[in-house]
This record gives C-alpha cells, structure tokens and sequence, in this order.
C-alpha cells in the first residue's frame, strides 16, 4: 500500500514546515506537490528495500502543513484509482 | 478597524503596514510638493504679462527639468522596493495556517500538529449581538498568537477570492489550484477585520474574515480545546 490510509500526523516534536530554499517565492503549490510527491517515493523505495519507513516522516509532515486538506484527498483517491499524474 | 467617514488607513498592528504608512506619508508629501509647485507655476503663466515664445536652447532649464524629476522618482522607488522585498520575505515561521475560499465562506485548516478544520460563515442581521458589526462578524473566528511570524497560505476551492486584513497589511489572492504564501506577524492582541476583495459571485460582500489574535498561551489553550 503507498501510505493513503495513514491519515494522522506522526508523534513527536516538529515544528512547522521551515524555509526551503527550492521555494523562496509567494507561489508554494510546488513546495506542497514536491513533498506529496517525496513522500510517496520515499515509501515505495523503504519498501522495496525493507528498511523502515520512519525518514519518510518528514515528508509526510511538511505536504500535511502545506497542503489544503482537499487536495490530499484528491491525490489520495487518485493514487488509489491508479490514476495520478506525478511518477511515484 | 474602519470607523464611520473615515479618511485613510486603519492603524497598524503589524511591521509590514507600519512600513506602508511611512511610505505613503512620504510618498504623499513628495506629491503635495509637486502639485502645489505646478499649481504655483500655472497661476504665474496666467497672471504674468510676459510670454517667452521664442524660446530656444536653454540647456540649463532643460538640465534641471531633467535631473529633478529622476532624483524625484528615485526617492519614491528606493523606498518602494524596500517595502516590497521587506512583504515578501518569510523568516521560519512558527505556525502555518492554510484558508481556503469558498462561495461564500472562508475556510481555516491548522494541520500543523492536529487535523484541525473549520468553516467561518458570516453572521446574519438578524442574529446579530448587540454591539457586533453588521455584515463583519464571523462564527468561527480565525484564532492566531501574537508576536510570532504565522506563515498563511491562501487557496481557493472554487472561483478567484482575495483574502484581506487592512490593518495588517494583507491582501492575498486565493486562486483555485495555486497556493499563495503571506507571512503575518501582530504587534498586538484583539479582533481585526477583512472581508474578501476579489468579485466571487453574489454573497462576495457577504463572507468576512476577522481575525483573533491572542497571546500564545491562550491560542494554545483554544487549539487544544479544538482538537478534542
């Protein structure tokens, strides 16, 4: 499973989502995108190589603070209808 | 907030408007200076019985036209840029609170630590309070800490919003499928006032937004109780 069912942050201490100098302009859609994005390849390749998936966490914080709760259901449904756009 | 006839802009209660006002005084003044010069000039043209038409290379005059308009545009765009750089630029923010808009609704997601979501619906006329502003107040009210930098991002879910707060120096559009970043700080507590400034339909007037800020221990009191 890519990790859609997981829907509540993980424990612990973490701050919000820090400067990334990738995206220092008003537009942040790619920041949240890129993240979405990171987090879905981290999984697949801890996965495929059996190691923990607990660095992919980071990830999951930052598309979680960033973005808008609809879209992440959006990407969610379409990860599981196998119709997503970006190469996870 | 606004008040009744009122004439220019609401107090400042963040950096970034403090910024603002001193560049529209300062912009102001340079434009006091000139109109009150070129209304001078005119009213001696008109009065003076000595007309100069065959006027030719007066490279002096032309020199001082010149130059005096450039240093003129130059102390309004320094200034200009500074404050434009200074709005856009976002130092680690503490917190990050999304607002979506929506036909006709604000809505506020702080999904920082827990899933925490809301509508803020207008309050109608008629159900008003006594001392609560027409067409101003809200039913979930935006809750936000003091003194912190917050980092919001706009969106919208439907059509073009803008979300706005005067007194703080913020006017974003929410476009749908893009996400806009404003970074926000408050000098000071209390409820601050906006209301959408983008056409969006027919209740644009009616989908305010009002912001409470509140010292952080008390934000982290109201989010905590939320959360449950």
């Amino acid at each position: 499973m890519l990790g859609t069912d997981i829907q509540k942050p993980p424990k612990g201490k973490w701050h919000t989502p820090p400067f990334d100098p990738r995206f220092p302009n008003q537009n942040q859609t790619r920041n949240c995108y890129q993240n979405f994005l990171d987090y879905h390849r981290c999984l697949k390749r801890m996965n495929r190589r059996g190691k923990s998936t607990q660095p992919c966490e980071y990830y999951f914080r930052v598309y979680h603070s960033l973005c808008p709760i609809s879209w992440v259901q959006r990407w969610n449904q379409q990860i599981k209808e196998g119709t997503f756009a970006g190469k996870i | 907030m606004a008040y009744p006839l009122q004439l220019g802009f609401q107090d400042a209660t963040s950096p970034v408007m403090e910024e603002l006002l001193h560049f529209h005084d300062h912009t102001l003044m340079i434009i006091f200076l000139i109109s009150s010069l070129v209304l001078y000039i005119i009213m001696l043209m008109l009065t003076s019985k000595l007309v100069h038409t065959n006027m030719m290379n007066v490279q002096e005059m032309e020199m001082i036209w010149t130059i005096l308009p450039a240093i003129i545009l130059i102390l309004i765009a320094l200034p200009s840029l500074h404050t434009l750089y200074m709005m856009d630029e976002i130092n680690n923010p503490l917190l990050t609170i999304k607002t979506m808009g929506h036909q006709w609704f604000w809505s506020y997601e702080y999904t920082d630590y827990e899933d925490l979501a809301f509508d803020s619906y207008m309050i109608t006329t008629d159900s008003l309070k006594f001392g609560e502003l027409r067409l101003l107040e809200v039913d979930n009210r935006m809750v936000l800490p003091t003194d912190l930098p917050v980092r919001v991002l706009v969106s919208s879910e439907d059509v073009l919003h803008s979300w706005a707060v005067p007194s703080l120096g913020l006017k974003t559009d929410a476009i749908p499928g893009r996400l806009n970043q404003v970074t926000l700080t408050s000098m000071r507590p209390g409820l601050f006032y906006g209301q959408c400034s983008e056409i969006c339909g027919a209740n644009h007037s009616f989908m305010p937004i009002v912001l409470e800020l509140v010292p952080l221990k008390y934000f982290e009191n109201w989010s905590a109780s939320l959360a449950q």
